[in-house]
């Protein structure tokens, strides 16, 4: 079946099977692999995009759902000069990575977390980010990274 | 992971969606958010060879004030319903319920309709709705039929649809200012509950719902007699699982899956009654 997404700001027409995940979409088909494959069960978010603006766990969205949406990848988050997004500079500012596997879709999930609640308690950090998974046990600086962002 | 092979369709309205699964009949499904039927499909629990995507039917997705309820379509996602201003002055259990599905990234997709006709008694909305007393509208070729919620569910993801009937409604009587408390007893974050309640009460009258305490969501009928008939929370809670018939598995045993139950509808009615 024929799709039209658009990511990045990007449009990208593509003839797909039904069954392919929109993960295996944007990284096998269009080339972005800086989205990660974690538990590919729902669970880890490490595959966590945006959907019109939305995080979501694209290991669990059909390619053929996301048809006509706008999706925005971590690729997508820095400008064109290379300037890193605030989030992303957060991160990197209060040590909010280790070993980096979750930070894509942590990124991600803390934008659209920020987007829905602009000045979010830690506790609402925390329960906000509740759908990503950090194998490092990082949470902390992760946590830290987020409101660091909200402040700034 | 990815699912077997199937073909795919897509309906614009309720009644192409219901024509289609007529159609190509009981091997097909609907697919809504899909936030519990393609991990399953991963896993090749399922394996439908026809999907009928119903996610486009952007009319099924509303929260209107009915008098003295409120209508809520089929495809209304979870975080709408979490974040409904309606929902949270006549219904705010629901509202609360459903902002403990899954994950944000779940409840930005997922639906509460697909959650309810998914009928899996560890979800958190049937149990809840239940406990409401709320009543669903299916849609079928014949036209559109309501059944109770306390009629809906049969067993282990069986509902009381017909396979080409399609959840289109779901109708939650106003709480009119009941206190109310959702209870979810899980070990990990975003889990399943091991044991839930939603409970709401006014006076000497309440409803309780059990998630996760038998092969359906249990209405704890016992609980409501006993609180009509002047007993305490404490005392009520002890009926708790009167209804129930829960199962062991890998995180509780049956006696502990009781005794959270009793526990938690103590904790929901004093919070509730309190």
């Amino acid at each position: 079946m024929e799709i039209t997404v658009t990511i990045n700001g990007k449009s990208h027409t593509a003839d797909v099977e039904p069954r392919t995940l929109l993960v295996q979409f944007i990284r096998e088909q269009v080339g972005l692999t800086g989205t990660n494959i974690g538990c590919d069960t729902s669970s880890c978010g490490a595959c966590s995009v945006h959907v019109d603006g939305e995080a979501a766990k694209s290991c669990t969205l059909l390619a053929v759902q996301a048809d006509g949406s706008s999706i925005t990848t971590i690729e997508g988050m820095a400008s064109a000069d290379g300037t890193l997004h605030p989030m992303q500079q957060a991160f990197m500012e209060n040590h909010g990575l280790q070993c980096g596997y979750c930070t894509p879709g942590m990124v991600m999930a803390a934008t659209s977390l920020l987007a829905e609640n602009p000045n979010p308690t830690e506790e609402e950090v925390r329960i906000g980010l509740e759908g990503n998974l950090c194998r490092c046990t990082g949470y902390h600086n992760i946590v830290q990274s987020v409101l660091a962002c909200a402040k700034s | 992971m990815i699912p077997a092979a199937f073909d795919y369709v897509r309906a614009g309205s309720a009644a192409e969606a219901i024509q289609l699964i007529g159609q190509y009949g009981d091997e097909a499904k609907f697919l809504a958010g899909g936030h519990s039927l393609v991990p399953a499909m991963k896993l090749r629990l399922a394996q439908p060879t026809v999907l009928v995507d119903i996610g486009r039917v952007s009319d099924l997705s509303y929260i209107r004030d009915g008098g003295d309820h409120i209508a809520i379509g089929a495809l209304t996602r979870h975080m709408d319903v979490e974040k409904s201003p309606v929902l949270a002055e006549h219904v705010p259990l629901l509202a609360h319920a459903a902002g403990h599905v899954g994950d944000p990234q779940v409840r930005h997709r997922g639906t509460i309709g697909g959650s309810l006709a998914h009928a899996d008694p560890a979800s958190d909305l049937p149990a809840t709705t239940l406990a409401l007393g709320a009543t669903y509208v299916a849609e079928g070729p014949n036209g559109t039929r309501e059944i109770a919620a306390a009629d809906f569910y049969q067993g282990y993801f069986t509902s009381a649809l017909a396979p080409d009937e399609m959840l289109t409604e779901i109708r939650v009587p106003k709480m009119g200012g009941a206190g109310w408390s959702f209870q979810k007893f899980n070990r990990r974050a975003q889990d399943w509950a091991i044991v839930g309640v939603a409970a709401w009460q006014r006076g000497s009258e309440c409803g309780v719902g059990l998630v996760n305490m038998a092969s359906t969501p249990v209405l704890a009928s016992s609980v409501a007699a006993a609180i009509a008939g002047g007993a305490s929370a404490a005392e009520a809670a002890e009926a708790a699982a009167s209804e129930a018939d829960p199962q062991a598995d890998l995180n509780a045993s049956v006696e502990y899956r009781v005794h959270l139950a009793k526990v938690l509808t103590r904790r929901a009615l004093e919070a509730a009654g309190g």
